[in-house]
C-alpha cells in the first residue's frame, strides 16, 4: 500500500501545526465559532449533539495494522474506547474534546494518516472498491488512481469552498461494490479500443433529499489527462453550482438542471483550456504510486482445500468470504454487525485484534467497506479457521455479510444534530428480530439501509429495503422504501406509503420479506423479485 | 475604503475600480471590480489594458472568486488581483495560490500573520496560477 514520502509527510505535519494554531486562537477567543467552523470542518471536526465528533480519513478504505492500532489507541485515549466505521470508509469518534484534537491529529500523522477534508464543502475522502487488488474481476487496481486524486484534492486552493461537499469514488470492475454512481463523480477504469487504461466519468449522482444516479459524462479520459478533466468538472461546478439554497447546491442539481449534455459540453470547453496548463502529473507519477500496490508475495503453492467440519465455521466461510484472484487465498469480511449491535462500531480491543490478524495473516492490510465492515483482503485459506476462531471469541464473526442484519445505519438522533429520528436502536431491533441465521440466509442477499433524516447518510435510497426516519408531529416515524441499489444495477428506492412506528416498520419488513419468499422464482434475490413483481403487490401486502 | 495589503512592488493603481457592466460599457477604464457570480471571462479581451481587478467575496464560504482569479491568471493577466470583502486570515493562502496578490478584507488582518499563513506550507500538490512547483514535479524532475 501507499507510503508517504518526505513531501506527503511534511504536508500532514504542517496541517497539524496549522490546526493547533487555529484551535489555540479559537480557545483564546480570537476566532468566532462562525469563523472557526469551516476550519475545523476542513479537519473533520464536527460539533454534534453532545460533543465534538472527529472523522478520520482512511483513503480509499485501505490501511495497515500500525494505522489500525493507532485508531484503537485514539479510541482508548481520547474517546470512550470505541470508534465508528462509516459509509465513506472512514472512522469517526463521537466524544472528542476540542483541546485534544490537535494531539489526535499529531498521533495520526505519525502513522501517515490525517483528517484532512473529511468534512466541509470540499473534496472529501476518495472512496474505492474494498476488494481492490484482491478480486479477480477488476481490470486494474483502482487505488493508484484514487491516490493521485487524493493528493490533487488535498488543500486544493480553487476547490475548498465549493457550493457543497464533493465525493469521488473510483472502481475498476463491472461489479460495483462502492456505490460509484451515487457519487458526485464516479470513475470507472476502463480500456479504450487501443487497450489503454483510462477513466470513464459519471457525474452528478448522490443521495440526500434529491437522490440521483449519475449519468455518464465522458466515456474515456486518458491517464495523463485525469487531473485536467477533473479540474474542468469541478470548475464548472464551482462557478455555476447553486449557492442560493444549500439543499440544491450539490453538483447533481447542476447536472440535472443543465442536462448531462450541456454540462458535458461546458466541461469539454473548460477541459480544452485546462489541457494547455500543465496540470497533470506525468505518467511516471502514476507508475511510482502503482509500485506501492503490487501484489504481496503470495504463496503460489497455497491450497484451496478447506476443512469445513465445524458447521459454524463453514457458514462463515460461505457467507463472509469472497473469491480471491490468487488460488489458495480468500477475501475475508469481518462483520461489524453483531446481533443487537451498533452497525460499524468497534471497541479498541476489537480494532487491535483486527490489526493483529491483518499483520499475521493478511500481508498487513485491512480495508474498510462502505457497508461499515472490515476486510482482510489477502488471507490464505488454510489460515481461515484460526482467524475465524479468534474473531468468534471477540464477537467479530457474525456470518451475515450482505444479509438483512448486515445493515447500514447513520448515527441518527443518538448523536447527530441533523437527525429527525433514531437509526441505531431500530437497526438493533431489526437485528434481533431477524437474528436467526438460517432465516437470514433463506432470505439471501438483502441490503437494508437506515437513515435518520432526509440527508440520507444511511443510504436508504440505495437499500433493497430502505428506512427513512422522519419527525411527525414530534414523534419518530419511519417510512419504508423498496427497490434501491447502490451496485452496478444502481436504482433508487421508492416509498411504499404512509410511515410506521418503530415496531410497525419492523412488522412491515417482515411482511415484505414473507411476500418475497412466497413470490420468488428460482435464483431471485429480494431485489429481483421486487423488480419483477412491482411495488403494487408489495404495497397491497403491507397496507391491505 | 480599506487599505489593501499588497504583495506586489509596483505603484498602487489610483483609478477606482468600476463595476463589470460599466467597464464593458467604457472604452478606457483600467480597473474593474467583479462580484461573485459575474463571469471573469468577459474580461479576457481587455487584459492588456487592465491594471487592477478586484474580486469580491460576499462571504468567505462563497468560493467562486477563486475560479475567477484562476481564469484571469491562466489567460495571462499580470496586473493587480485584489480580493475584497469577507477575506479572512485562514483563506488567504488559498487565494494567493489562485493568483491574488492584494487583499482588502472587510475586517483588518495582521500583515505579519498573513505572511506566515501564506508561507506556511513548504510544498503544494497542485499546479495553479501562482506557478509554485507541485510535488509531483519535484519527484520527477
Amino acid at each position: 500500500m501507499y507510503q508517504y514520502d518526505e513531501y506527503d509527510q511534511k504536508m500532514v505535519d504542517t496541517r497539524v501545526e496549522e490546526f493547533r494554531d487555529q484551535v489555540k486562537r479559537r480557545l483564546a477567543g480570537d476566532l468566532t465559532e462562525d469563523q472557526f467552523k469551516p476550519l475545523r470542518l476542513m479537519n473533520g471536526l464536527y460539533l454534534q449533539l453532545h460533543a465534538y465528533m472527529l472523522r478520520v480519513a482512511v483513503p480509499y478504505g485501505t490501511l495497515n495494522s500500525k494505522q489500525m492500532r493507532m485508531l484503537g489507541h485514539i479510541a482508548r485515549k481520547y474517546d470512550r474506547d470505541y470508534g465508528h466505521f462509516t459509509t465513506r470508509q472512514n472512522i469517526q469518534y463521537n466524544w472528542i474534546k476540542l483541546e485534544d484534537a490537535p494531539d489526535i491529529l499529531a498521533d495520526l500523522a505519525s502513522v501517515e494518516m490525517h483528517a484532512i477534508q473529511t468534512s466541509g464543502n470540499c473534496i472529501r475522502n476518495i472512496s474505492s472498491d474494498q476488494f481492490a487488488g484482491a478480486t479477480a474481476d477488476e481490470i486494474a487496481d483502482p487505488r493508484p488512481w484514487a491516490e493521485i486524486l487524493r493528493q490533487w484534492s488535498s488543500f486544493h486552493p480553487e476547490f475548498s469552498y465549493l457550493p457543497r461537499k464533493f465525493k469521488f469514488a473510483v472502481i475498476a470492475s463491472d461489479t460495483d461494490r462502492a456505490a460509484m454512481r451515487l457519487h458526485d463523480i464516479g470513475i470507472q477504469l476502463v480500456h479504450n479500443e487501443a487497450g489503454e487504461l483510462g477513466a470513464k466519468f459519471f457525474v452528478g449522482g448522490g443521495m440526500g433529499r434529491t437522490p440521483m444516479v449519475a449519468p455518464e459524462i465522458r466515456d474515456f479520459v486518458p491517464a495523463d489527462e485525469l487531473i485536467s478533466y477533473a479540474e474542468a468538472c469541478l470548475r464548472v461546478y464551482n462557478r455555476y453550482g447553486r449557492r442560493d439554497n444549500k439543499y440544491k447546491a450539490r453538483i447533481k442539481i447542476l447536472v440535472h438542471e443543465l442536462g448531462p449534455e450541456e454540462y458535458s459540453r461546458q466541461v469539454e470547453e473548460e477541459f480544452a483550456h485546462m489541457k494547455t496548463l500543465g496540470l497533470n502529473p506525468p505518467v511516471e507519477e502514476l507508475a511510482r504510486i502503482s509500485e506501492f500496490f503490487q501484489d504481496p508475495p503470495f504463496d503460489k503453492q497455497a491450497s484451496d482445500d478447506l476443512d469445513l467440519s465445524d458447521p459454524d465455521f463453514a457458514v462463515w466461510v460461505d457467507q463472509n468470504n469472497s473469491a480471491h484472484k490468487q488460488p489458495g487465498y480468500a477475501i475475508a469480511t469481518i462483520s461489524l454487525k453483531p446481533r443487537g449491535g451498533i452497525p460499524g462500531d468497534a471497541s479498541s480491543a476489537q480494532i487491535d485484534l483486527m490489526a493483529d490478524l491483518a499483520e499475521q495473516y493478511s500481508f498487513d492490510e485491512l480495508r474498510v467497506t462502505h457497508s461499515q465492515n472490515i476486510v482482510l483482503p489477502h488471507v490464505k485459506k488454510s489460515d481461515l479457521y484460526a482467524i475465524w476462531q479468534k474473531l468468534d471469541e471477540a464477537g467479530l464473526a457474525p456470518a451475515n455479510l450482505d444479509l438483512i442484519t448486515d445493515s447500514i445505519a447513520c448515527p441518527g438522533l443518538d448523536y447527530c444534530s441533523l437527525a429527525n429520528a433514531r437509526s441505531i436502536p431500530l437497526a438493533q431491533k431489526i437485528s434481533k428480530r431477524f437474528a436467526d441465521l438460517g432465516r437470514q440466509r433463506e432470505l439471501g442477499e438483502l441490503k437494508l439501509k437506515i437513515s435518520g433524516c432526509i440527508n440520507a447518510c444511511g443510504h436508504h435510497h440505495a437499500g433493497h429495503i430502505g428506512i427513512l426516519g422522519v419527525d411527525r408531529k414530534g414523534t419518530e416515524n419511519y417510512q419504508l422504501l423498496l427497490g434501491g441499489s447502490g451496485a452496478e444495477d444502481a436504482s433508487l428506492a421508492k416509498i411504499t406509503g404512509p410511515g410506521f412506528t418503530e415496531d410497525g416498520v419492523i412488522d412491515a419488513i417482515e411482511t415484505v420479506t414473507d411476500l418475497y419468499l412466497e413470490q420468488r422464482e428460482e435464483g431471485e434475490r429480494f431485489i429481483d423479485t421486487y423488480r419483477r413483481v412491482g411495488m403494487a403487490r408489495f404495497k397491497e401486502a403491507i397496507y391491505g | 475604503m480599506v487599505e489593501a495589503i499588497r504583495l506586489r512592488d509596483d505603484e498602487v493603481h489610483e483609478e477606482p475600480a468600476v463595476s463589470l457592466d460599466s467597464f464593458l460599457d467604457q472604452s478606457n477604464a483600467t480597473a474593474v471590480r467583479i462580484e461573485a457570480g459575474e463571469d471573469a471571462r468577459l474580461l479576457l479581451p481587455y487584459l492588456d489594458r487592465l491594471s487592477l481587478v478586484e474580486i469580491d467575496f460576499p462571504a468567505f464560504g462563497d468560493g467562486r472568486g477563486y475560479s475567477a482569479a484562476q481564469i484571469l491568471r491562466e489567460s495571462g493577466y499580470a496586473g493587480e488581483l485584489r480580493a475584497s470583502g469577507d477575506v479572512l486570515l485562514d483563506q488567504v493562502s488559498h487565494m494567493r495560490r489562485c493568483g491574488f496578490d492584494a487583499f482588502a478584507p472587510d475586517s483588518p488582518i495582521n500583515p505579519a500573520l498573513m505572511k506566515e499563513a501564506i508561507s506556511r506550507y513548504d510544498h503544494v500538490y497542485q499546479a495553479t496560477s501562482d506557478q509554485r512547483t507541485p510535488i509531483w514535479r519535484l519527484r520527477h524532475g
